[in-house]
């Protein structure tokens, strides 16, 4: 079923009968060509990509609970190309294009919105730290706009220019940075890839993988043995425990990051707005509802759950800030499982067991990479060889030092970036 | 309509507001929603997606309809609930989310349309053209959404935040809670009791009912009065605990009422035990059109009668499924409220009768009433009937408020008997839930177990719990047969606030989105600012029943941090304007903004940028200036902010030895060594001098930026590597006022000063020792970060001010003066010094021309990892300088380098500039920069390409030290 | 989130800096080889469950400590100072 405001119209005026499922509950067949482990967002993009791009249709996703139930449906929804290392910026300039024909690729609205994202810097380094970024952001193709103090106000009236405790010295505008509806990101892709006859297997946990003379024969789960000869690894935060599996130590430490939503209110932020210094981060969703974030609570942890001094830290920053959202009300609070490298980048790789790739490490800014990183562990998946845009994104990176893509700058300690 | 007897507000008292202008008379006592009701307005908000008219549902924090907003300009607060917000004399309350007015809302017309508007439509079209979104359909759609509008002001009144420690926390004052706290205050413990209501008691202050002879409000009275005069209660009211975090502790947000200096406290409560006794929240049923103004659950209904003496309309019916219908209608009956009809669905169920007919087995199936309700359709015995009304009572059931118990992702367990979801023991380590939020409904059962469960709790904190009797109260049974949905057409709300009907938690299933987590984010059910307390049970029971499962499979969604919403400015209290971050401040502070120095941030710290003098216009023309200082007689510039660290022991030599890349046991005692650090991972962490001053005695110094980041490795080496090294270290960064004294006459300065002068011999280059200086014990170190003759003089921080002043006035003297940071900065660039500019962590020691300083006599950290392979590439990004090749040629930082002739573009790029400055001295900008190969390619051209400045010129690669090169000033 | 730490007492989690998993005390050699660096400097069991990871009491005693927790639920199984595990005298 094709997805329009005439269909829309033609539903209203019949009852909304005919709607359908938006993809199969299928039972998992004994064998695929393909597997993909995690119905996330980066799991269900490859199964979409393999499809369309590699005519792979004979692949199933496993998702151990319910698709889209991890960060793709718990995030701050932030869609940005505004990064500076080589091996980045190719990477996320890539996704950004994939993001900006998204909805009529998938026909699915996935509400995405280059509403701009203003990052703000606070001193004379921080200014020259972000033009270079923008540089190589333009360098990369991509956009990026210096704005002075003045400039800053005229899109951001509401900051406080005159007593926060780190004045703004100006903002990196990326216009096309955004936002866009997360859950929707999830369903259009699970929609697209079902449509292509890939098997959404919700309800099926992983519990081992099959590997016969150093090559993956397939996978044991809570539904039976499946097998097949190629098993991708998207597994976010659980990357470790499903990694293990395959007798794999990962450069992977898993952290909480927690995240906030207020109550509805009239459009008051208008902009991605992101204060480095004070970790924080903010937009306001179509709903009204402000959506905003702060740093790692910085210890290791699956809990999904968080506890109160980053809840506090981040919710002083915002006073500092932009103390007019004071009187809004949290409404909602939680925590999502962070797969933190040492550089605070990812890896789209192939392992030391043929046939056996993994897509891991976002950290926490997976979200805008789920179109690109489909596409790319697609590529990896059905070629055996990285896509050109993904290519530096080795996992023996750490070992040789070949390529460390540290955007933070803030070393080896997972939790740092 | 305001009842003529009863009720607990203070009828001597009457207290005026505003809604939507029109002015409002309540007691004392009333909220805004019970002052509404008083006066027969049962309109209050617009729903969101339909803008559909709603009054009032329930009678506290859950409220999903009867949100307002109150106050104006930076008093303004959005979405408040009616129904718990005090009046108070003056206050202005709005209606939101209608325009232009709440009875006339254009944007009703949605509810027309609803047959396009059902669950996700919005993710089916929308679509093209692809522009159209963020240019017309978002700004429309965001314009339409929303609730309550932000003022755009700050807040000007004030927030707090506490801490607050006790033995035994008990959320809700209600009859289990009073039950609870008295019980662990007579044991000693101490006790924190919470309650979210202004007034104590919960259902006590709702129901008619008698605790041991008395009225259960007197008792509760009684007991609150006892808490209150034991100096181991804390009695907190106002006060909602929001969240359960890690080791017992609870956050809570405490209300103040109107006048109090603060307006809210946010508390962080930290307490060994918790009892949990937060009672029950009343459903609805769903039934078409069962969202009018007017339709209230029977147990606010009961509140509002019995509390607050007022009733929504005159002619009342009542719609339930278990008995509390009719205890509503007895308690109307008893208020002079006139009940028209009882529809208890339960066909077999023996009810009470009363001057009111009864129908059993029988449902509402609609109602009428555009603004709000005039008649109810009721089907009895296969014929519907209608019934004039202008208030249904609604009782589908009681939820425990099990929410608290979820917050660390605990699910909670389904009771088929009472039709709910109770806490799963255990979910909250320490906490226990009793009484009704543990699906125990009776006000007995409730007693019982707060006495069982506290007396358990007390013991497992070392306390013995007295014998206390349990007063008598009824005991009655809980019979209720569940009812989630009257079947019929129409449109059934579930989630009155998100406008989420039966109908599309059906189509969400029919579409797939069948786990309870899709259906709630396909349709928004439970989004709503209630997060679900009204509906998620009876949406999941539709849902359950959309996909023949039963409710325990079918499971719940997360109820998640915080209970009822919190404002920001309360969980971030103190963060407004300079409370975000401490503010650091040198000793010459006062002096530099005396001297009308800019101040700029280093950190935390606070730097001078320059020292203004007359006629400079530009802060060019002062930095030029203090610059001149430096290179041709004395300049003066606080350095205190550098971190010091001062280590000490047999064995400090060889701890420096491992931190450092290069050597310092060899260090001679009275000299000082440049020193680089190093991450575990091979990158440069910091860097800056180290002086011995004693056979056991150095004195690290950092840069600003990573002097808490060093101690705490320095901690880390200490204590985790190398434990066996016997070393003591401290920081002493504010113990120690430090000042650059540099230039060609900064020695004739000092010698003005010093009780023992110093000549070359005796205080060469890279020399420290102990000095006198104006009567007081000090340090002098000769280093240089300019690259001029210059020493750092250090005295204890409380003579910091005097020293500095005195100083800068001999300057003065010899025709120099103070410099600050723009000047430090374009002196460390002609010199080639590093910074964090340059060091910014991805940076090695091979990157920076340093690889000469790691020692390959020794271990340090980072050594290892700094050898890997890819960090000893020659095409590595490595460190040079930059001049431009035509004199006036602009540099700036951040710019990219490309090959002449190459396109600026990400695959060509060969670098970037870190720092920059104009040389007053060479007459030109400069630059340091990484380069692929850089040191390999001094006397090369590049093309600087800034596009964000629009800038673009050529550089030439140069040697990173513009000036003096051979080092014959610093040494002179 | 609180701890207990042995010298001050139970604190608040925002007196604690935290570090990562307690292999940091297993420093390799110099010449332990690339693999062995590259699993004390990257690589994590990372366990849903039980882990040892290393603290630091930064606004309190100055302490590292060694706390046992469990990823999951939170629970503070144990703290103990890292010192003498690190082989040095308490």
């Amino acid at each position: 079923m094709r997805f329009s405001g005439l269909r829309v119209l033609r539903e209203g005026l019949t009852g909304n009968k005919g709607w359908r499922p938006h993809w199969r509950d299928p039972a998992p067949k004994a064998e695929y060509d393909a597997l993909i482990i995690g119905g996330g967002g980066h799991g269900l993009a490859t199964a979409y990509y393999l499809a369309k791009r590699y005519g792979m249709t004979n692949i199933a996703v496993l998702e151990k609970g319910y698709i889209g139930g991890g960060n793709v449906g718990r995030n701050t929804t932030i869609v940005r190309a505004n990064y500076f290392l080589q091996g980045n910026s190719e990477f996320y300039s890539h996704s950004l294009k994939l993001w900006e024909g998204l909805e009529q690729d998938l026909n699915y609205n996935v509400m995405h919105s280059q509403r701009g994202l203003i990052n703000l810097f606070h001193s004379d380094g921080q200014r020259d730290a972000f033009v270079r970024r923008g540089n190589a952001m333009i360098n990369q193709g991509d956009d990026a706009i210096l704005l002075d103090r003045e400039g800053v106000r005229a899109h951001l009236p509401y900051l406080d220019f005159e007593n926060t405790r780190f004045p703004i010295y100006g903002g990196l505008l990326h216009p096309r940075g955004g936002t866009a509806r997360h859950d929707a990101v999830a369903w259009g892709f699970a929609r697209g890839a079902d449509l292509r006859g890939v098997d959404i297997i919700q309800n099926c946990e992983v519990t081992g993988i099959d590997i016969e003379n150093g090559a993956v024969i397939g996978v044991q789960t809570t539904r039976g043995a499946i097998r097949a000869k190629k098993v991708g690894i998207a597994a976010a935060g659980r990357s470790g425990q499903v990694a293990a599996m395959a007798g794999m130590r990962l450069p992977i430490e898993s952290h909480v990051l927690q995240a906030f939503v207020t109550e509805g209110l009239k459009p008051c932020i208008d902009h991605v707005v992101s204060f480095g210094m004070g970790h924080f981060y903010i937009s306001q969703s179509d709903k009204g509802g402000l959506v905003f974030g702060g740093d790692l609570d910085f210890y290791a942890s699956y809990a999904s759950r968080g506890n109160l001094p980053m809840v506090e830290h981040v919710m002083e920053a915002g006073m500092t800030l932009m103390p007019m959202i004071g009187k809004a009300k949290v409404l909602r609070s939680w925590g999502g499982i962070m797969d933190m490298t040492p550089d605070g980048s990812p890896i789209i790789d192939r392992t030391g067991v043929d046939g056996l790739f993994i897509d891991c490490g976002w950290c926490y800014g997976g979200f805008k990479a789920v179109p690109a990183s489909g596409d790319c562990f697609a590529h990896l998946i059905a070629t055996d060889q990285p896509h050109v845009a993904a290519e530096k994104f080795r996992l023996d990176r750490f070992r040789t030092g070949v390529g460390i893509m540290d955007e933070e700058g803030t070393g080896s300690q997972h939790n740092l970036h | 309509m305001r009842l003529q007897n009863g009720g607990m507000v203070d009828r001597s008292k009457v207290i005026r507001f505003s809604f939507d202008g029109v002015p409002v008379e309540g007691f004392a006592g009333d909220t805004v929603a019970s002052a509404l009701l008083g006066r027969g307005q049962r309109l209050i908000g617009r729903s969101f997606k339909y803008h559909r008219p709603r009054g009032v549902l329930s009678a506290g924090s859950e409220e999903p309809n009867a949100l307002v907003t109150v106050g104006r300009g930076a008093a303004q607060e959005p979405n408040v609930r009616a129904t718990v917000q005090e009046i108070s004399e003056g206050l202005e309350v709005f209606s939101q989310n209608a325009w232009p007015s709440l009875k006339r809302d254009v944007l009703s017309v949605n509810d027309r349309l609803w047959p396009f508007l059902g669950a996700g439509f919005y993710y089916k079209t929308f679509m093209w053209p692809r522009a159209f979104w963020e240019k017309i359909y978002e700004p429309v759609i965001r314009r339409a959404a929303g609730l309550g509008g932000l003022s755009g002001a700050a807040p000007d009144e004030r927030y707090q935040k506490a801490f607050a420690y006790c033995d035994v926390l008990v959320i809700g004052a209600g009859p289990s809670g009073l039950m609870a706290a008295k019980l662990a205050a007579l044991a000693g413990a101490d006790v924190i009791l919470a309650d979210e209501d202004s007034q104590p008691g919960g259902r006590l202050n709702a129901e008619r009912l008698e605790i041991g002879g008395q009225t259960g409000a007197a008792w509760g009275q009684a007991v609150l009065a006892e808490l209150r005069a034991m100096p181991n209660v804390r009695v907190m009211t106002r006060t909602t605990v929001t969240g359960a975090y890690d080791q017992g502790t609870y956050g809570a947000l405490e209300r103040k009422p109107a006048g109090s200096p603060a307006q809210e406290v946010f508390w962080r409560i930290v307490a060994k035990r918790a009892i949990l006794a937060a009672g029950a929240i009343e459903r609805s049923i769903a039934f078409a059109d069962n969202d009018r103004p007017g339709v209230m659950t029977a147990g606010a209904l009961r509140a509002y009668v019995n509390r607050w003496a007022v009733s929504p309309a005159p002619r009342v019916a009542i719609f339930g499924n278990n008995d509390d219908a009719h205890k509503t209608a007895q308690d109307l009956v008893a208020a002079g409220v006139q009940v028209v009809a009882v529809i208890d669905s339960r066909p077999d169920a023996k009810v009470p009768a009363g001057p009111y007919e009864v129908l059993t087995g029988a449902v509402v199936e609609g109602s009428a009433g555009r603004l709000g309700l005039t008649s109810i359709t009721v089907r009895h015995q296969g014929r519907a009937r209608k019934i004039a009304v202008g208030c249904l009572a609604v009782s589908g059931g009681w939820n425990p408020s099990v929410h608290l118990t979820c917050h660390m992702n605990g699910r909670p367990t389904w009771r088929a008997d009472i039709a709910s979801f109770v806490p799963t023991p255990g979910a909250i380590p320490g906490l226990t839930a009793v009484g009704a939020c543990n699906g125990a409904f009776s006000t007995a059962a409730c007693l019982r177990e707060a006495v069982a469960a506290t007396r358990e709790a007390l013991a497992k904190i070392g306390l013995e719990a007295p014998q206390l009797e349990i007063p008598s109260a009824e005991d009655a049974p809980y019979r209720i047969d569940p009812l989630w949905a009257v079947p019929g057409k129409g449109r059934a709300w579930l989630d009155f606030q998100n406008d989420v009907t039966v109908k599309d938690v059906k189509q969400a299933a029919t579409e797939n989105f069948r786990s309870v987590e899709h259906m709630k984010r396909y349709t928004t059910q439970g989004m709503a600012t209630d997060q679900g307390k009204n509906s998620n049970v009876a949406a999941l029971a539709v849902l359950a029943d959309a996909t023949g499962r039963g409710i325990p499979e079918t499971g719940t969604t997360t109820f998640r941090p915080p209970y009822s919403p919190v404002s920001i400015a309360a969980m971030g209290a103190g963060g407004q304007g300079m409370g975000f971050a401490p503010q650091r401040f040198t000793t010459s502070h006062a002096a530099s903004l005396a001297a009308g120095a800019p101040m700029i941030e280093a950190g935390l710290w606070y730097r001078p940028s320059f020292f203004p003098r007359a006629g400079e216009t530009t802060w060019r023309q002062s930095c030029d200036r203090e610059v001149g200082f430096v290179r041709n007689t004395v300049g003066i510039c606080d350095v205190s902010t550098l971190g010091k660290i001062d280590i000490q022991g047999p064995d400090a030599g060889a701890f420096l030895d491992l931190v450092y890349t290069n050597m310092f046991s060899t260090l001679k005692q009275g000299r000082v060594r440049y020193g680089l650090m190093l991450r575990e991972d091979g990158y440069v962490m910091d860097d800056g001098t180290t002086a011995r001053l004693g056979p056991q005695h150095y004195v690290m110094t950092t840069t600003t930026a990573a002097a808490g980041e060093v101690m705490r490795h320095l901690d880390f080496v200490s204590q985790c590597l190398r434990p066996d090294l016997d070393v003591r270290y401290t920081s002493v960064t504010e113990q120690w006022a430090q000042f650059a004294v540099a230039g060609p006459k900064s020695r004739d300065l000092l010698n003005q000063l010093l009780e023992t002068p110093i000549d070359n011999e005796t205080w060469p280059f890279m020399s420290c020792g102990a000095i006198r200086i104006g009567g007081v014990e000090g340090r002098l170190f000769r280093i240089s970060f300019s690259g001029e003759h210059a020493y750092e003089v250090a005295v204890p921080a409380r003579f910091g001010a005097s020293l500095f002043s005195h100083l800068v006035e001999m300057a003065k003297q010899h025709g120099g003066g103070a410099y600050g940071m723009e000047a430090l900065n374009v002196l460390r660039i002609e010199k080639g010094h590093i910074t964090h500019a340059e060091i910014h962590g991805r940076t090695t020691a091979f990157d920076c021309g340093f690889e000469k300083m790691v020692s390959a006599k020794k271990d340090c950290i980072g050594k290892t990892m700094s050898q890997r392979p890819g960090l000893l590439d020659p095409m590595r990004e490595r460190f040079i300088g930059l001049r431009p090749v035509a004199a006036t040629g602009k540099i700036t930082a951040g710019a990219h380098l490309f090959n002449p002739g190459d396109p600026a573009q990400r695959a060509f790029d060969q670098g970037y500039v870190t720092s920059v400055a104009f040389s007053p001295d060479l007459g030109h900008d400069i630059g340091l920069a990484f380069v692929k190969n850089g040191p390999a390619r001094i006397g090369e051209t590049l093309r600087l390409v800034d596009h964000l400045r629009g800038v673009e010129t050529q550089v030439q690669i140069c040697d990173p030290v513009f000036i003096d090169p051979e080092g014959g000033r610093t040494r002179g | 989130m609180r701890l207990a730490c042995p010298i001050c007492g139970t604190r608040d989690r925002r007196e604690f800096y935290y570090k990562g998993d307690a292999v940091a005390l297993a420093r390799p050699d110099p010449d332990a080889g690339a693999a062995a660096w590259d699993s004390y400097v990257h690589l994590r069991d990372n366990p849903a469950g039980q882990v040892r990871d290393l603290w630091h009491h930064e606004a309190g005693c100055g302490a590292w400590v060694v706390v046992t927790r469990d990823t999951v639920s939170h629970a503070v199984l144990d703290v103990a100072l890292a010192r003498p595990e690190a082989g040095g005298v308490q």
